[in-house]
C-alpha cells in the first residue's frame, strides 16, 4: 500500500506528505518515477504556483503521459489539490490562457478585482485565508466533516465547471460562487490545502486514504 | 459568512526558545517552540510565524531542525522569517516545512530578491516584511518610513509607496510592523495599517503593539487588516486565542470559531 506524491517540480510537497502520514500508516512516496506511480495505490496530484509552469514542468518532467493516463483509466483514487484541482478542467485564464489536461469539463477563471466586503473594504486577491466550504452532493470524502466547515485557501483563480454532477463543494468570495470539490469516478479534486486545514483538513486525507470507488 | 480575518500567535525565536522583547530590547524567556506552536494550534489559531532572531550559523541550524519539528506536528499554514538573503534559504525553509517566508532586510537592500523569489517559487509562499515608523511630525500630514535592523537604521523609504513596490514585486502578502509600537501594547498604528491595505490588492497582516482584545477588533475594522499578529498577549496567558476570535466576532467581524 503506497501513496505516491507526485512531484513535478513544483512546490513544497513537503506539507502534504508530512500531513497524509500523520493519518495513515500506509508508505507515502514523493516521487516522480513512473514505475512507482505506477504501482501506487493512491494518487495525490498537487500543485503550487503559476498553471503555465505547472503544465509545463508536467511536460518537462514527462509526466503528462502518465497522468492523462492513470486519470483515463480512473483505476485508483486520485486527489488534486489546487492547481492540481485546476489541472483538471479544460482551460484556465491564467498566463494568457492555457489548455489543461482536461478530464473535468470547465474553465480556471481569475477572482474580479474590484470586489469589495460588505465594510466596502477592498476583497483582496489571492483569497487567502479559511473559508467556508458549501458540501453540495454527498461523498466519502466529506465523511465527519460539517457541512459549511473552515478550509485554508490561497489562490488567485478559480475552478467553474461546466457539468454540476462534477462540483461537490463550492466556496463563497465576493460575488464568485467558486467550485472549490470536483470530482468524478475516482477522482476528487480541492482548491483549499487539506494538508494545512488543521482537524478538518486532517479528516479529508484521512477520508481519502480510506476511499474504495 | 465568508472568508474569515485571521489570528498569527508570532514566536520569536532565539537558540531554539521563544523570546519576546519589548522595543526589541530586553529579552523575556517565553518557552519551548514546538510545545508553544502545538498549544496555539489546538486553540484555533489561524497560522503561525516563526521569526528566527539569532544572529550566529549554528544557531541557524536549530532554527531549521525546530520549523522540521513544527511542521510535523501542527497543520495550518507555517511561515518563517529573519535571515531570509537568498533563494537558497528559501528552499532551505520551505524544505523543512515552512509554508510561507517572510523576508525583511533582503528586500530594502535588493528588492529584486522579491521579484526572484516569487517567480521561482510562486507569491503564494513569500511575505514581505514592512517595518515602519511614522516620521511626520506633529501637525504635518501622516507619513511613515521603511526601518531595517530592528528599527535602528531609517531607509528614507516611504512605506505606502514601498508597499505598493512589494506588491508589484511579486509579495503575495505584506505583514506590516509598526515599529514605534511594537512591544509597547498600546494597539497597532491604525493610521499606517489603513494607509497600506487600502494602498495594495494582497492581504496585510497587522502587527506591533498588541496590549488588549480591542486592538485586535480596531486592527481589522479601522485598519482594514486581513490578519493580526501578536506575540506577548498570548505568551503570557493574559489571553487565549478562543477567547480572542469570540470577542472579535462578538464585534461582527467574520473568525474561524
Amino acid at each position: 500500500m503506497t501513496i505516491a506524491v507526485i512531484d513535478y517540480g513544483m512546490g513544497n510537497l513537503h506539507s502534504v506528505a508530512k500531513a497524509l502520514e500523520h493519518v495513515t500508516h500506509e508508505n507515502v512516496v514523493v516521487t516522480r518515477d513512473a514505475r512507482r506511480i505506477r504501482g501506487a495505490t493512491r494518487l495525490v496530484l498537487p500543485g503550487q504556483g503559476a498553471i503555465r509552469d505547472c503544465m509545463g514542468e508536467l511536460e518537462k518532467t514527462e509526466l503528462r503521459g502518465l497522468v492523462e493516463e492513470l486519470l483515463a483509466s480512473q483505476d485508483k483514487p486520485l486527489l488534486g489539490i489546487c492547481v492540481g484541482q485546476q489541472m483538471l478542467l479544460d482551460h484556465s485564464e491564467e498566463n494568457g490562457g492555457i489548455g489543461c489536461l482536461g478530464f473535468l469539463r470547465g474553465e480556471v477563471r481569475k477572482f474580479p478585482g474590484d470586489m469589495r466586503d460588505d465594510r466596502d473594504n477592498r476583497l483582496k486577491v489571492p483569497h487567502m485565508g479559511w473559508n467556508l466550504v458549501h458540501q453540495h452532493h454527498d461523498h466519502p470524502l466529506w465523511k465527519g466533516i460539517d457541512q459549511d466547515e473552515h478550509f485554508y485557501f490561497v489562490h488567485s483563480y478559480y475552478v467553474e465547471a461546466a457539468d454540476d454532477a462534477t462540483v461537490f463543494g463550492t466556496t463563497d468570495y465576493g460575488r464568485v460562487s467558486a467550485h472549490v470539490a470536483i470530482g468524478r469516478d475516482a477522482t476528487f479534486a480541492v482548491q483549499f490545502h487539506p494538508e494545512k486545514s488543521s482537524r478538518a483538513g486532517l479528516q479529508l486525507l484521512e477520508n481519502f486514504v480510506q476511499w474504495a470507488p | 459568512m465568508g472568508l474569515a480575518k485571521r489570528i498569527i500567535p508570532c514566536l520569536d525565536v532565539d537558540a531554539g526558545r521563544v523570546v519576546k522583547g519589548v522595543n526589541f530590547i530586553g529579552i523575556r524567556d517565553a518557552g519551548d517552540p514546538v510545545e508553544i506552536a502545538q498549544r496555539y494550534n489546538q486553540q484555533g489559531a489561524d497560522e503561525i510565524t516563526f521569526l528566527d532572531i539569532t544572529a550566529s550559523h549554528e544557531d541557524r541550524d536549530t532554527t531549521v531542525e525546530m520549523v522540521e519539528r513544527i511542521a510535523g506536528e501542527v497543520f495550518i499554514p507555517l511561515t518563517v522569517g529573519g535571515g531570509i538573503r537568498s533563494c537558497d534559504d528559501i528552499r532551505t525553509m520551505l524544505n523543512a516545512g515552512a509554508d510561507k517566508v517572510s523576508i525583511n532586510t533582503a528586500a530594502v537592500t535588493n528588492p529584486d530578491f522579491v521579484y526572484e523569489a516569487a517567480e521561482r517559487f510562486g507569491s503564494q509562499c513569500i511575505v514581505v516584511a514592512i517595518d515602519a515608523k511614522k516620521v511626520s511630525a506633529e501637525g504635518e500630514p501622516d507619513r511613515w518610513e521603511i526601518f531595517t535592523h530592528g528599527g535602528r537604521r531609517p531607509t528614507g523609504l516611504d512605506a505606502v509607496e514601498w508597499a505598493r513596490k512589494m506588491v508589484a514585486y511579486g509579495a503575495g502578502e505584506l505583514l506590516l510592523t509598526s515599529m514605534d509600537r511594537d512591544g509597547t501594547k498600546v494597539g497597532f498604528d491604525l493610521g499606517v495599517t489603513r494607509a497600506i491595505a487600502d494602498a495594495v490588492s494582497v492581504p496585510v497582516i497587522a502587527s506591533g503593539g498588541v496590549g488588549n482584545l480591542d486592538h485586535l477588533v480596531d486592527g481589522v475594522i479601522e485598519g482594514g487588516a486581513d490578519a493580526v499578529l501578536a506575540a506577548s498577549i498570548f505568551h503570557f496567558g493574559e489571553y487565549t486565542i478562543p477567547e480572542a476570535k469570540r470577542y472579535m466576532a462578538n464585534h461582527g467581524i467574520e473568525m474561524r470559531l
